[in-house]
């Protein structure tokens, strides 16, 4: 909704004939699809990552950045694609890490465990979802910020089975295994980092896929106009539903990744500052996409680790370069810096 | 299929913003609703289409009783419509928001769409090309790219015929589509609407461009202040005094006559 006549970006060139760019785009679709691209995409830049990491902190670090990539990318597709807000994303991100970190303790294998936490995640959002939908706005905020509420109050309340608010170590799966099956000997570290970009980069196919095909037309549809997305025949309430379930998804997929990375889980993985961070990575990197997913992510995990020598003013900055981005660029970095981009070549 | 309106009606906090409207709007006419401003024209599309509930009153569609059906239901039986106050999608592209309008026909399931499996694409490339075709019939094929938020107010209406007409309805409430048009784009949008009826769907048509209406409509229903006042054919609209003195005035029968001449 940019304001005057900005000069369009995806006009035909005028010596060519629109139809034979449209030919042009669409072939080019079809050689390599935009899922598969952004997953080729992802796939680099996890391999960059590990090319210049020099120790096992780096990768750590690393492997909480496509760890909140991939929960924030579930965010991108509640809140870019749908345009609702949730804040009580954390709770659904902690009912997939506890899930990972309980079971095991009851004889069920770690991936069975994690699958049993989506799941679950999944079911909540599914159930809750229908009327907490109904609302819209900062009614929505409230109600998921609610719900985020009584998840990490049971988590820290219940400790016979989480370990209350210490926490619990999470016992189980070592990602290393993996990759000995395959003959490679990595580090610990490095093997989560690895198996947490792949499935970052998945994640971020999927929801570039949703955004091209017609179930994301809809959900896009609704984020510009309710009336209209009802008079074309779309059933809004299931629409979004389902957004919220898929975001939910996502959300206890990263869960149950970073129990099994880290070792160790604390309420705090489903608290309320948790889901703003969620949402503040959406934000900052551009909510209507992964890969502003993917840079919020990145600014924000790997923020902190630099500006430990300043601990004591790291909010203080943080909260800084959120209220200098929501001034200069409110749609976020990766949209601000792709519209400069047009705009000199054009 | 024929669009039956038997009684409807709808107050807001006392005032009867639409009184006890009924008409009859057939397959391959152009049925207009006229009438001065706060007529309410704009509310009694909004209850035919579902976006508000009638306090009384039926819709039927070839008989069948429609009332209170959700609006995405209606859009399922055919019915679909434009906006007086534009909701188009502005951060999509033209080619986008008439996509949008092929979701009724989009036969892939969402872990299809997920995965982006050769049945989601195909259901893609398929609407892509019904959009474009209709974006060609309301003369936006040029600005198939372009981001809505960048079309003007008149192209933006035709955008919205032509994501409503993706839909394969039969019947279509356009409200004031030739709104913010030059002379040149309201004969287009004529020409269109009178293409659309020819097809043999039932059109329904809000607009205040007289010349516009005496020249496509068949049927003409006349509202004042929620109630109807008059319904005929135009020549007998034209020389209704009723209809003059609420609505046409002196000058709206002129040029309601110089179109009937032209």
């Amino acid at each position: 909704m940019m304001a005057g006549q900005r000069p369009t970006t995806s006009a035909a060139p005028a010596d060519t004939g629109r139809h034979a760019y449209l030919q042009n785009k669409v072939t080019r679709r079809r050689a390599i699809g935009p899922g598969l691209r952004t997953f080729l995409i992802f796939a680099v830049l996890v391999g960059l990552g590990a090319l210049i990491f020099p120790s096992s902190y780096f990768y750590r670090v690393g492997t909480l950045v496509w760890i909140n990539t991939l929960a924030v990318t579930g965010i991108v597709v509640l809140l870019g694609y749908v345009g609702l807000v949730s804040l009580g994303h954390a709770g659904f991100f902690a009912i997939g890490a506890y899930a990972t970190a309980i079971l095991p303790n009851y004889g069920v294998p770690s991936p069975l465990a994690m699958l049993s936490g989506v799941l679950l995640a999944g079911l909540l959002a599914l159930v809750v979802g229908r009327p907490i939908l109904k609302l819209s706005g900062y009614y929505l905020a409230i109600a998921t910020l609610g719900l985020g509420m009584l998840i990490w109050m049971v988590l820290s309340k219940e400790a016979w089975l989480t370990g209350g608010p210490d926490g619990m170590t999470v016992s189980g799966m070592n990602a290393r295994n993996l990759f000995k099956m395959v003959g490679l000997n990595l580090k610990s570290a490095e093997a989560w980092y690895w198996v947490a970009g792949f499935t970052a980069a998945i994640g971020a196919a999927i929801a570039v896929n949703l955004a091209g095909s017609p179930s994301g037309r809809s959900l896009r549809a609704i984020h510009d106009s309710d009336v209209a997305a009802r008079s074309l025949g779309i059933d809004v309430a299931r629409a979004k539903s389902r957004a919220f379930v898929i975001s939910a998804l996502y959300a206890a997929v990263a869960g149950g990744l970073l129990a099994l990375a880290n070792g160790y889980i604390t309420p705090e993985t489903g608290g309320f500052m948790h889901s703003v961070e969620m949402v503040t990575m959406a934000v900052l990197g551009g909510a209507t996409s992964v890969f502003g997913a993917l840079v919020g992510a990145l600014i924000l995990t790997a923020l902190p680790q630099v500006l430990t020598v300043f601990a004591d003013y790291e909010h203080m900055l943080l909260g800084g370069i959120m209220v200098v981005t929501m001034i200069a660029m409110r749609r976020g970095l990766v949209p601000f810096i792709a519209d400069l981009w047009t705009r000199r070549k054009s | 299929m024929s669009l039956d309106i038997d009684g409807i009606g709808i107050a807001f906090g006392g005032i009867k913003a639409v009184d006890d409207v009924s008409f009859t709007a057939h397959p391959g006419e152009v049925t207009s609703i006229i009438g001065p401003n706060g007529a309410g024209k704009t509310t009694l599309f909004n209850l035919v289409s579902g976006v508000y509930r009638a306090s009384s009153g039926r819709v039927r569609i070839e008989g069948q009783d429609v009332t209170g059906l959700a609006a995405h239901d209606l859009a399922r039986r055919g019915m679909a419509r434009t906006f007086q106050n534009l909701q188009v999608f502005p951060q999509m592209t033209a080619l986008d928001n008439v996509m949008t309008g092929c979701h009724m026909q989009e036969r892939s399931n969402l872990l299809s769409d997920l995965l982006g499996l050769p049945g989601a694409r195909r259901e893609t490339e398929r609407s892509r090309a019904s959009a474009m075709a209709a974006l060609e019939r309301a003369g936006l094929a040029d600005l198939a790219h372009r981001p809505a938020s960048e079309m003007s107010y008149g192209q933006l209406k035709r955008l919205e015929i032509a994501r409503a007409l993706v839909t394969g309805c039969t019947i279509l409430l356009l409200d004031e589509p030739a709104a913010g048009c030059n002379a040149v784009e309201t004969r287009e949008v004529d020409d269109l609407i009178h293409a659309i009826a020819d097809e043999g769907k039932t059109v329904v048509l809000i607009e205040h461009d007289m010349r516009m209406v005496m020249r496509i409509s068949s049927h003409i229903v006349v509202l004042d202040q929620g109630r109807k006042i008059a319904e005929g054919g135009p020549q007998e609209i034209r020389t209704n005094p009723h209809v003059i003195a609420a609505y046409l005035g002196a000058h709206g029968a002129a040029e309601a006559e110089a179109a009937a001449h032209a």
